[in-house]
C-alpha cells in the first residue's frame, strides 16, 4: 500500500471543531473521577504528616492507633522495603519518610480505618517522637557551604568541589567566545532574579483505590500516566508488574503534577496489611504541602547588545531548588533559557540544590518558564535602554531553520520567526494602550518529545471502530486521537470511539506529558489504522480475486487501481465489517512505537496590563498567544491549551507563590491564600495558531501542551515595567511588592 | 567516526574536550563507545542521556542511524511537564 503524505489541504476530519467525546459526560457530572471509585467494604486511609520543616524520627509509636476500635492497618516506612535504585528510592522516601522528616507535611505513617472520622481519631493517637533539626527553604541560603544538610552525599560527579553540601548536579551548555562578545556589545546588562515555587494547582485531589491480596492487587487512580504508577507502585511493593493492574479515571488537570505517585503506594499497603480495599483522597491542604509544586529559583543573567539591537553575548547563571530530593529540572532550565535566540557566543549554568521543601514535581515545560523569563526581561530592558522595538529585536535575533540552538543542536524546521511575524501583523502590537497600561512581549519555547506508546484499531462487525489506548486523556486527546483515526479511515468522526485502557490491556505506554500524546500517540493510531486498512486491502483483493497491489484505500473506500485491477464497484469498510467473519475472522490494526521526531515548539505572547498606582494591583486587559501548532487537529482544543497555559503563566507571574515561614512551615496552603487567576480576573485570551507542519508526524502536528506557560512570566513583566515605570526582578509581582517599587521611585 | 558534541559540564571527564569522535552507527554502539572512551561519563549515561541527531532529539533509540556526518550531540534526558 502506497500512503501520500497528507497536506494541509486535504484533511477532512483533523482541523475541524467536532464535539468532545467526553464533554457531557463532564458537564453533567457523571464522568468518574479519582475519588469516584467505590467498593463494598472499602476502608479510609489517611496520612499523618510532619509538622517540621526538618526533623530525625526518633521512634513511631503506633500501639494506641490500631488498638482503636474500626483502625483496620497503620503502616510507616518500616512496612516497606529500601528499593535499591535510588531514584524509586526517593519516590518511595518521598512517600513515607524513612528516618528523616524532610519538609513540611512530609507523610509519617497512614492509618486504614472503617470511616474518615476514626482514621483522624487515630493519626491523633500515634506518637512520633522527633529531633527537631536546623531546616533551610531559601535557594541561595540552601546553596551556602554552611546550610543545613538536606541530605548528606547526594551531589553526582557533575558538582564542583567546593560546592555546598546540597547541591546535588551542575549542568553547563553553550558556545562560543563570551568575552568576545561582550567586547563588541554596546550596552551590557547584568540582572538577578528569583521566582518563587508556584503549584500545578489542579482542581481534582489525589485520589485512589487499592485492593490488595497478598501478591495481587487493583489500583484506580486519577494519574498522568497509569503504565508509571504501575511501574513505581510495583517496584516500591516489591511485586511483579503483571501482578498490578492499574486504571486511569477522569482526570481534573494535572500539568505535569502527576507524574508520580504520592498517596498510590501507602493505600496498597494499608490495602495489603489491612486485607481490605483502602481509599485515599488528599485534602488541598495535604496537596499544597506535599505534592509537587515547581522549583524555585534565584538567576544571574547576562546579556550585551548592540546598538542597532544585535545580541553579541548571553549568559545564564541558574540556581534552582527542587525540595529534598535531586532533582535534574535545572538542566531543562539552561538548555531552554536561549533557545529562540541565534547566537554566536552564549553559555548556561545551572545548579540544583536541596532544600527542607516538597519533592518538585513537573510543571508544564519544567524549568523553562523561570529561565526564560529572566531571559526575556533583560533582552526588554535592553530594548528599552537602546530605545529598541522589542519585536524588531526579536526578530533580528531568532533562531531560524538551522541555527546551532543555545544547547547544541541544529534546528531544522522552526516556527519561530513566522510566530514573530504574525504577532507583528496583529492588530494587538499596534493598538493604542491607555493611562497606566503597558505592552509586554515573550518568546517562549519548549522541546516536545515522543516516547513510547501503543494502539489498538479495532474494526467493529458494523462498520465502527475502536481506538484503545493508554495515555490519560488530559487535554482533549480522545477526540484528536479519535478525528485521526477517522481521517486515515475515511469514515465519520461519529463512528469511531477512542478509550483509555489499563496496563494488562495494552503494552506499556509513557506518562502523557512532553506535550507527547497527540503527537506519538496520533502517529501511533494513523499506523494502526494503516495496518488494518492494509488488511481490509488485502480481503478485498481476495473477493476481486486480483493482486493485493491492485486495491487502493481511498475515503472510506477498497477501489480497483491501476490499469489491470479490473473493474469492480468499490467497498466501503462497513462492507468489508459485516463480512470479516467469512474473509478471515477479525480486522484489527496495532501499532507500538518508541516516537521520536516531535520536533520544538515556539511561541509568542502580547500582554496589555493596567498597574493601580493607588494599590499596586496588575490587570491584564488584552492578551494575544501566537504559537506553532504543526497541524491543529482540533484547533478547540488548541486553543484551549494556548489559553490554559498563559492563564498559569500569569498566575505564576502576578500572584502564585509558596510563603514559608522562619519555623520552614508552608503558610499558605489552600486556594484563598494561594491565589490562581479565575475567569473574571482575565480578558479573553486570544489565540492565533500557526501550522509549520513538522516533518516528524505523518499529519505534521507537534505537541502544544507546554510552550504555552512559558512566555506570559516575561511578557507580564515586561508589561508592568512599561506600564508603571519600574522594573521588578522576582516573581510573582504581588500588588505590595509592585507598590513599593513605585513609592521607591517616586 | 561520529562527532559527538558534549554539553559543558560533561568535558570535565572527556579529557576536557567540547567533540569526541567515536566509532558507531546508531545511538546504542555511541553510547557504549562513549562510555568505553571515557568512563567519567558512564555515570551520567546510566541516569539517562538524550541524543540530538541532525536536531532531532532521542530517547532510548538504540538502532537510530548515525552516520559519519550525521550532527551528534549528547543531552540530559529529556522529560516533560
Amino acid at each position: 500500500m502506497n500512503f501520500p503524505v497528507k497536506t494541509k489541504t486535504d484533511f477532512k476530519v483533523v482541523g475541524t471543531r467536532v464535539a468532545r467525546p467526553d464533554g457531557v459526560e463532564k458537564v453533567t457530572g457523571r464522568a468518574l473521577y479519582g475519588a469516584d471509585f467505590s467498593v463494598p467494604g472499602m476502608l479510609t486511609g489517611r496520612v499523618l504528616r510532619s509538622p517540621h520543616a526538618h526533623a530525625r524520627i526518633k521512634s513511631i509509636d503506633t500501639s494506641a492507633a490500631e488498638a482503636l476500635p474500626g483502625v483496620k492497618a497503620v503502616v510507616t516506612a518500616a512496612d516497606f522495603g529500601v528499593p535499591e535504585d535510588m531514584s524509586l528510592r526517593d519516590v518511595q522516601d518521598n512517600c513515607m519518610a524513612r528516618d528523616k522528616a524532610l519538609y513540611d507535611g512530609h507523610a509519617i505513617a497512614a492509618v486504614a480505618a472503617t470511616d474518615a472520622e476514626t482514621a483522624r481519631a487515630a493519626l491523633k493517637l500515634i506518637k512520633v517522637d522527633y529531633e527537631v533539626l536546623p531546616h533551610v527553604t531559601d535557594v541561595d541560603a540552601a546553596m551556602a557551604a554552611d546550610a543545613p544538610v538536606v541530605q548528606q552525599d547526594r551531589a553526582d560527579e557533575s558538582v564542583p568541589e567546593g560546592s555546598g553540601p546540597n547541591v546535588t548536579n551542575f549542568f553547563e551548555f553553550g558556545h562560543g567566545d563570551l568575552d568576545a562578545g561582550f567586547a563588541r556589545a554596546d550596552l551590557i546588562l547584568e540582572r538577578s532574579f528569583r521566582t518563587e515555587a508556584t503549584h500545578q494547582g489542579y482542581i481534582e485531589p489525589h485520589a485512589c483505590l487499592a485492593n490488595m491480596s497478598a501478591d495481587r492487587g487493583e489500583l484506580w487512580c486519577c494519574t498522568q500516566g497509569q503504565f508509571l504508577v504501575r511501574e513505581l507502585c510495583a517496584g516500591i511493593m516489591q511485586m511483579d508488574a503483571s501482578q498490578l493492574r492499574v486504571t486511569a479515571s477522569e482526570i481534573g488537570g494535572g500539568f505535569g503534577g502527576k507524574t508520580t505517585v504520592f498517596i498510590e503506594p501507602v493505600a496498597l499497603a494499608l490495602s495489603r496489611k489491612s486485607g481490605r480495599p483502602v481509599k485515599m483522597v488528599m485534602t488541598r491542604d495535604e496537596i499544597f504541602r506535599a505534592t509537587g509544586p515547581t522549583i524555585s529559583s534565584s538567576m544571574d543573567i547576562k546579556i550585551g547588545m548592540t546598538k542597532d539591537g544585535r545580541i553579541t553575548a548571553a549568559a545564564a547563571k541558574l540556581r534552582y531548588q527542587g525540595g529534598a530530593f535531586p532533582c535534574e529540572t535545572v538542566s531543562f532550565g539552561a538548555q531552554a533559557a536561549f533557545a529562540a535566540y541565534d547566537l554566536e557566543a552564549v553559555r548556561s549554568l545551572g545548579w540544583n540544590t536541596l532544600a527542607n521543601r516538597p519533592k518538585q514535581a513537573a510543571y508544564r515545560a519544567p524549568g523553562a518558564p523561570v529561565s526564560i523569563y529572566a531571559v526575556e526581561s533583560v533582552v526588554d530592558e535592553l530594548c528599552q535602554e537602546l530605545k529598541l522595538d522589542p519585536l524588531e529585536v526579536r526578530l533580528l535575533n531568532a533562531a531560524r531553520d538551522g541555527t546551532k540552538a543555545s544547547y547544541g543542536p541544529t534546528f531544522d524546521q522552526i516556527g519561530l520567526v513566522a510566530t514573530l511575524e504574525a504577532a507583528k501583523a496583529h492588530p494587538h502590537y499596534a493598538a493604542p494602550l491607555g493611562k497606566n497600561q503597558g505592552r509586554g512581549l515573550s518568546c517562549g519555547f519548549w522541546f516536545n518529545f515522543g516516547g513510547n506508546t501503543c494502539v489498538s484499531l479495532n474494526i467493529n462487525n458494523d462498520g465502527t471502530v475502536g481506538v484503545t489506548e493508554g495515555n490519560p486523556d488530559i487535554g482533549g486527546s480522545r477526540a484528536s486521537i479519535t478525528m485521526m483515526a477517522a481521517e486515515e479511515l475515511g469514515i465519520p468522526y461519529e463512528k469511531v470511539r477512542t478509550v483509555i485502557t489499563d496496563t494488562n490491556s495494552l503494552g506499556h505506554n509513557d506518562v502523557t506529558d512532553g506535550s507527547r500524546v497527540t503527537f506519538a500517540v496520533g502517529l501511533a493510531t494513523i499506523k494502526a489504522a494503516r495496518a488494518a486498512i492494509e488488511v481490509m486491502c488485502a480481503r478485498v483483493a481476495k473477493i476481486w480475486g486480483i493482486d493485493e497491489d491492485a486495491v487502493a484505500w481511498e475515503d472510506g473506500y477498497a477501489k480497483p487501481s491501476g490499469p489491470n485491477a479490473g473493474n469492480f464497484d468499490p467497498m466501503s469498510l462497513a462492507e468489508i465489517a459485516a463480512i470479516a467473519s467469512e474473509t478471515g475472522g477479525p480486522i484489527a490494526g496495532h501499532h507500538e512505537v518508541n516516537a521520536e521526531g516531535a520536533g520544538v515548539s515556539f511561541g509568542v505572547h502580547l500582554a496589555d496590563v493596567e498597574v493601580d498606582p493607588e494599590t499596586g494591583a496588575t490587570k491584564v486587559v488584552r492578551y494575544t498567544v501566537f504559537q506553532d501548532a504543526g497541524k491543529a487537529v482540533h484547533p478547540d482544543y488548541v486553543e484551549g491549551q494556548m489559553q490554559g497555559g498563559s492563564v498559569q503563566g500569569i498566575g505564576w507571574a502576578l500572584n502564585e507563590e509558596y510563603i514559608y515561614g522562619e519555623d520552614g512551615r508552608l503558610q499558605n496552603a489552600g486556594f484563598l491564600d494561594y491565589r490562581i487567576p479565575v475567569a473574571s480576573d482575565l480578558p479573553m485570551i486570544d489565540t492565533v495558531i500557526l501550522e509549520i507542519p513538522n516533518p516528524g508526524h505523518p499529519y505534521g502536528v507537534r505537541g502544544v501542551g507546554e510552550t504555552s506557560i512559558v512566555p506570559p512570566l516575561a511578557a507580564l513583566s515586561n508589561a508592568v515595567s512599561r506600564a508603571a515605570g519600574i522594573r521588578l526582578h522576582e516573581l510573582p509581582m504581588s500588588p505590595p511588592k509592585i507598590l513599593k517599587a513605585m513609592m521607591s521611585k517616586d | 567516526m561520529v562527532a559527538v558534541t558534549l554539553w559543558g559540564s560533561l568535558r570535565e571527564f572527556a579529557d576536557g574536550q567540547e567533540v569526541v569522535e567515536v566509532e558507531a552507527s546508531n545511538f546504542k554502539q555511541l553510547l557504549d563507545e562513549l562510555g568505553r572512551l571515557y568512563p567519567g561519563l558512564q555515570p551520567q549515561i546510566r541516569r539517562g542521556v538524550s541524543l540530538a541527531i541532525d536536531g532531532r532529539v532521542y530517547r532510548n533509540s538504540w538502532f537510530t542511524e548515525v552516520r559519519p556526518d550525521s550532527e551528534v550531540v549528547l543531552m540530559p534526558y529529556m522529560k516533560g511537564g
